[in-house]
């Protein structure tokens, strides 16, 4: 028996169709299931239905098809929709949705019920300490930073406490710096109140440093569900390698399962991806962290652009077949553009794919979709 | 180098607080009526009316205040929020009632409703002339309610904007958080439209408290009557002198409430977009019917109904009416509102240059915001101040006999105008001059460009539209305007609106018709324009 199913779930989704337009649902056939505690991402680019299945969730848009249960309890199915004030869920908005006309205590205050006063005095100074702002009590909405809002807008999702918190993109108003930093902040108050967070986000970084699972949108569907290592490095379909991270196909053609000839050699390792047989032609994903400088490789690139990153160094190098590969070399090895490195393309597992444009040349072209 | 400028700056701000000093001026004469009170007098109001007019205006304000909130908030939240049959157009159809001056409903009203009108008329052919009962319709009750027919559409614009703008988001908050849809609109929604609500209800009692004509169709007793009868019925200039500054007090607390209240409103904003069609809560079957049936009686009531009798009055007596007489009273009023009009666009062209130039000066930011505030003024508190100036600058001066023939007539009354209207000339042209960014006057001056020609050649042709629609604008409220007109006219200078008065108080509502639909229909062009901008955003 699987570990992960010994636990009850937190939030299942069974097979979910659901959209503004019930006659063309944004979201198509999904599953989905999250225990109690976990910490989930969905990435996606705009418009993939990200942000459609989360309201769903929340109860703002009816189900088509499919079912959610929450806790073990429908709370949707065609033609019911349990309202979202029963649903005992709470969401932070990407407009952060703070009431202008309460302060940040009051609004921190808003979803708590059935308290007396000190109580609510009580939960609602511990949640401000929680998130840092007890200085800013008295304040209003628009006398805070976009920071501080963010705070007040986590503070009052928590204050009634939620076991499920539903965050649509909460840091996309946020400068980069404070985004992250606000990121793994959040993150650990979840953790310490016990509870459940699924980020929505169109940012990887964000998505990666948010969840313990990934789940990457597209069109609808969920195309890979799992940790970021996964998605990274296992990806399990076309569409994921080139949108998660960076990299190239190269062009190749199998021997074995287990290697692959290209034009930077015969590349080997454990494949992942579809299934290929021997003789077939294939792509290869190569990562920009699978190349390597190497002073004894018979490979020879020439920088094209480079790009500074502090640690590392971002290089476009070109193969004398025209291929170019992207490459992040530690920021010591220092090579100015038209300088010839040899590289080494090391791979312990070999990503592949099916490749559909195969004319018997060496090709490659960037991962991006 | 310095010198130079802070004398240039002084020149404006001269320029800036002399402008202002038409609405400064009437205000403060009649408020230094409270400098040296005159006991006697105020004791000798205290015995006979000052008693009925203090609670008549207190029963008018807040009985209207009350209406307009119920009405104005109820059709918002169902306009802005609510889908039901027929929404689109009740949408911009329910600001129509605002092309009506509150004394056309109101005499249109008493007509229909009067003992010898045609429903009553009707109800005696039917039971006998006693053998049905109907309400008083000269309570104080149904004046307040005609009255709030006419101006809850201000507090319908502003809740409506405010609801809008608040969009889903914050009932979806709301509601996440463990509130009902009733819940997330008593205890989100509702009280951040509060500020929009309370501006627009503070702009109804200011509207209550400045009219003449629709009180005195009904013959209730307020300070504008009183103030009237002081100065027209008794020529005693001190009583109507000491009237005007106690209503003064009122509209200026109503003035500071307003103001207050807009201002709060802006931080209550949310950037939200308005709803979308899938976003709104769609009422069906019996919900939405009532919903279309209690739009449909309001703008029945406050628009369609005594428009309809309006234009049946004046087409039974088109014939008789539209005489040479008619069309000197139309001459008249076009000749003042245009007058008028210009003199408050250049006016408000004026301030809105100066401040242009000077953004961050306090005395002229102060002297910008006084001119804008004359809206507040009744038009029988001006027609005193005014009055009460001319008289003491013609002693100051020495010039005796009287108020100087025509001349001073016809100038009295556009000052009056000027002070009443310029904050409607001065929005136009205000939101015209943020359009020309500084950047703009910079590359002006960049290439060479003296302040006189950057005004020829920039400003004027940007701004022509904006100048265009403050002439428009005050042309259309000089025309509908009542107490002043009637107590600053020379001789022989009547109006549409004091034609409608001569009618009424006399109870000749058909003859009063075809004046008022003349105002109605030449009203409703801002009106119409106000609606279409509103349903855009």
């Amino acid at each position: 028996m699987n570990p992960a199913s010994s636990v009850a779930p937190l939030l299942l989704l069974e097979a979910v169709s659901c959209g503004l337009d019930p006659h063309r649902p944004v979201v198509r056939d999904l599953n989905l299931r999250v225990d109690p505690g976990e910490m989930v991402s969905l990435l996606g680019a705009s418009g993939c239905g990200k942000t459609t299945l989360l309201r769903a969730v929340a109860g703002f848009i009816p189900l088509a098809a499919g079912q959610i249960l929450i806790k073990g309890v429908a709370v949707a199915r065609p033609g019911f929709s349990m309202p979202p004030e029963r649903r005992r869920v709470g969401m932070v908005f990407q407009d952060y949705a703070l009431f202008p006309h309460l302060t940040v205590a009051e609004n921190v205050a808003y979803g708590v019920k059935g308290e007396s006063r000190e109580r609510l005095r009580a939960i609602t100074g511990e949640m401000l300490e929680r998130v840092g702002l007890a200085s800013l009590a008295r304040r209003y909405p628009h006398e805070l930073s976009g920071g501080q809002q963010q705070r007040t807008a986590l503070a009052r999702a928590l204050a009634p406490k939620p076991e499920l918190i539903l965050l649509d993109e909460p840091f996309s108003n946020l400068d980069v710096e404070l985004r992250e930093r606000l990121g793994v902040e959040v993150r650990q108050i979840l953790e310490t109140q016990g509870t459940t967070g699924i980020l929505v986000t169109h940012d990887q970084h964000e998505a990666f440093a948010w969840g313990d699972k990934v789940g990457v949108l597209h069109e609808g569907n969920l195309r890979q569900w799992g940790t970021p290592y996964e998605l990274y490095h296992q990806p399990v379909d076309a569409f994921v390698a080139g949108f998660i991270g960076q990299g190239t196909f190269l062009s190749g053609v199998s021997q074995t399962p287990e290697e692959i000839r290209t034009a930077v050699g015969i590349l080997r390792g454990k494949p992942h991806g579809a299934r290929i047989e021997s003789g077939q032609a294939v792509r290869v994903l190569i990562r920009p962290d699978d190349v390597l400088p190497d002073a004894r490789s018979p490979i020879v690139a020439r920088v094209i652009r480079r790009a500074f990153r502090g640690a590392s160094t971002l290089y476009t190098l070109e193969l004398e077949s025209g291929c170019q590969l992207q490459s992040l070399f530690p920021s010591h090895a220092d090579h100015p553009v038209g300088d010839r490195v040899p590289i080494r393309v090391s791979t312990d597992h070999l990503v592949l794919f099916p490749d559909d444009r195969a004319d018997g040349v060496f090709t490659c072209y960037p991962a991006s979709i | 180098m310095i010198l130079s400028v802070s004398g240039e700056i002084n020149r404006w701000r001269l320029i800036a607080w002399l402008l202002t000093g038409v609405v400064l001026v009437p205000i403060g004469v009649i408020l230094s009526a409270w400098i040296t009170p005159e006991w006697a007098a105020w004791r000798h109001l205290l015995d006979t009316v000052l008693t009925t007019l203090l609670l008549n205006t207190a029963l008018l304000i807040l009985g209207v205040i009350a209406w307009v909130w119920f009405m104005g908030v109820g059709l918002a939240w169902l306009t802005a929020l609510c889908d039901f049959p027929g929404r689109r157009f009740f949408d911009w159809a329910l600001i129509l009632p605002l092309a009506m001056p509150a004394y056309v409903l109101a005499f249109t009203w008493l007509g229909l409703l009067d003992y010898g009108g045609p429903l009553q008329l009707g109800l005696a052919r039917r039971f006998g002339p006693n053998g049905y009962w109907f309400p008083d319709i000269r309570a104080p009750g149904m004046v307040v309610f005609f009255f709030s027919l006419s101006l809850y559409p201000y507090v319908y614009m502003l809740a409506r904007t405010a609801f809008a703008g608040q969009g889903r988001r914050m009932i979806e908050a709301a509601r996440i958080l463990g509130r009902t849809p009733w819940g997330a609109f008593w205890h989100a929604a509702l009280p951040m439209a509060r500020p929009a609500i309370a501006a627009g209800c503070a702009l109804a009692a200011m509207e209550a408290l400045a009219d003449f004509g629709a009180v005195s169709v009904f013959g209730f007793q307020t300070f504008t009557t009183a103030i009237y009868k002081a100065w027209y019925g008794m020529f005693n200039l001190p009583a109507a002198t000491q009237l005007a500054s106690l209503l003064l007090l009122f509209a200026l607390a109503a003035l500071t409430v307003e103001r207050r209240m807009r201002g709060r409103a802006r931080y209550f904003a949310s950037d939200g977009h308005a709803p979308t069609a899938r976003e709104r809560i769609v009422l069906t079957g019996m919900a939405g019917w009532l919903a279309t049936g209690v739009a449909t009686l309001v703008f029945g009531l406050a628009f369609a109904v005594p428009m309809v009798q309006l234009a049946l009055w004046a087409l039974g007596r088109i014939s008789q009416d539209l005489d040479g007489r008619y069309w000197s009273l139309l001459g008249h009023t076009l000749l003042l509102g245009v007058g008028a009009a210009l003199l408050a666009s250049l006016v408000a062209l004026v301030l809105g240059l100066i401040r242009k130039r000077y953004p961050e000066d306090r005395p002229i930011r102060l002297a910008v915001r006084l001119a804008s505030s004359g809206y507040a003024l009744p038009g029988s508190v001006l027609a005193v101040g005014v009055m009460l100036a001319l008289i003491g600058i013609s002693k100051a001066m020495g010039i005796t006999g009287g108020s100087g023939g025509l001349g001073a007539g016809v100038g009295a009354l556009l000052l009056a105008y000027l002070a009443r209207f310029l904050a409607v000339a001065m929005g136009p042209v205000e939101s015209g001059l943020e359009r020309i960014r500084p950047a703009i006057l910079e590359a002006a001056q960049g290439l060479g460009s003296t302040l006189w020609e950057q005004i020829r050649r920039i400003h004027l042709p940007l701004l022509r539209p904006g100048l265009m629609t403050a002439t428009l604008l005050v042309l259309i409220e000089v025309m509908k305007e009542m107490p002043a007109t009637l107590m600053l006219r020379p001789f022989g200078w009547d109006t549409l609106a004091v034609r409608i008065h001569e009618m009424t108080s006399e109870g000749e509502w058909e003859r009063a018709a075809l004046p008022a639909v003349t105002l109605v229909l030449i009203g409703v062009w801002p009106v119409i324009l106000l609606a279409r901008k509103s349903a855009r955003r």
